[in-house]
């Protein structure tokens, strides 16, 4: 229980930091690279699309086990 | 005896007109596909240039379809309580709890992302629009089924009860929605004398994108619905009812 706590806590407040800018505007060259342009609104794409196969992939390991346990069943019985 | 019954009426909804679907897989990667398609597009295609919705117009592509599986879910929902009525099949109740179930989940998504919205664009969170406060209260409506289904132990009296009750749930969604909005003033475009579907609207650029969002998402929350049907008939199997 006491180390749940910890962990807890430990997680809660890595939730509560301050957000540091290190670089001064435009100190840093343009770099070519697609996931930065356009205001990295490709990252944005990157991670919703990733979330979403996540959700799917998770989605897909309930149903192959759901038709397991069907199969098992209907050998069972 | 009842064992070869119990395994009869297995292989009985994998037949089933409608049911087979349950176990086939090809819709749910349609499914994928199309949402895969509409995350992408959705972020990165052409959309029209408007004051105070800016980028945030593409929004109609999350939110929306939220409402619009809901509203899809519901009906398939109410249909399958009417099958449930007339039949007595307990199959036809799970499948109309499960897609009421996912329906309320869909609803409440569509809430949250419509609240978020609503403050970048209309100002805050909660505006007390007819079209918010109406969905709202459909949701509880809704909630109330699954509390009743809940509150019922005997599955056979639970479906007849929470079958009725369904059908009055959604005769009552569609003054909430569509009607009682659109006689007052109201926020969302096509209430309250806007016109919907219009060029302003809804312009081509969004229709590619927006429609077949509307497909998957629905196909992804019947996906959903399903595993939720199937595990329920396990365990009305265990319990030897179906």
């Amino acid at each position: 229980m006491q180390k749940l706590r910890k962990i807890f806590t430990g997680i809660l407040l890595a939730f509560f930091h301050i957000g540091l800018l290190a670089q001064g505007p435009a100190t840093r060259p343009e770099m070519a690279d697609v996931m930065r342009s356009n205001g990295k609104i490709y990252v944005v794409v990157a991670i919703v699309l990733l979330i979403f196969l996540g959700i799917v992939f998770y989605l897909i390991r309930i149903d192959r086990k759901v038709t397991d346990l069907e199969n098992r069943w209907s050998d069972k019985i | 005896m009842v064992d070869n019954e119990i395994g009869s009426l297995t292989s009985d909804s994998k037949q089933h007109p409608m049911l087979k679907f349950m176990y086939q897989s090809w819709w749910k990667y349609v499914s994928v596909l199309i949402l895969i398609y509409v995350i992408l597009m959705g972020f990165l295609y052409a959309a029209p240039a408007q004051h105070i919705l800016n980028e945030s117009i593409r929004a109609l592509h999350f939110h929306v379809p939220m409402w619009f599986g809901m509203m899809i879910l519901f009906l398939i929902s109410v249909i399958q309580s009417v099958k449930h009525l007339r039949t007595g099949d307990l199959k036809y109740d799970l499948v109309a709890a499960e897609t009421a179930n996912v329906g309320i989940v869909f609803g409440l998504l569509g809430l949250v992302t419509g609240m978020v919205w609503a403050n970048y664009t209309w100002g805050s969170w909660w505006n007390g629009d007819p079209k918010q406060n109406m969905s709202a209260i459909c949701l509880l409506i809704y909630l109330a089924y699954s509390i009743l289904r809940s509150s019922v132990n005997d599955p056979e009296k639970r479906g007849r009860i929470s079958g009725v009750y369904n059908i009055f749930a959604f005769c009552a969604m569609i003054p909430l929605l569509f009607i009682i909005p659109r006689l007052t003033d109201s926020l969302h475009p096509s209430n309250g004398g806007n016109e919907g579907f219009v060029v302003y609207d809804l312009d081509n650029s969004l229709r590619i994108v927006f429609y077949p969002a509307v497909i998957g998402f629905t196909l992804l929350g019947l996906w959903a619905a399903s595993l939720r049907v199937r595990t329920r008939m396990l365990h009305y199997k265990l319990l030897k009812l179906v």
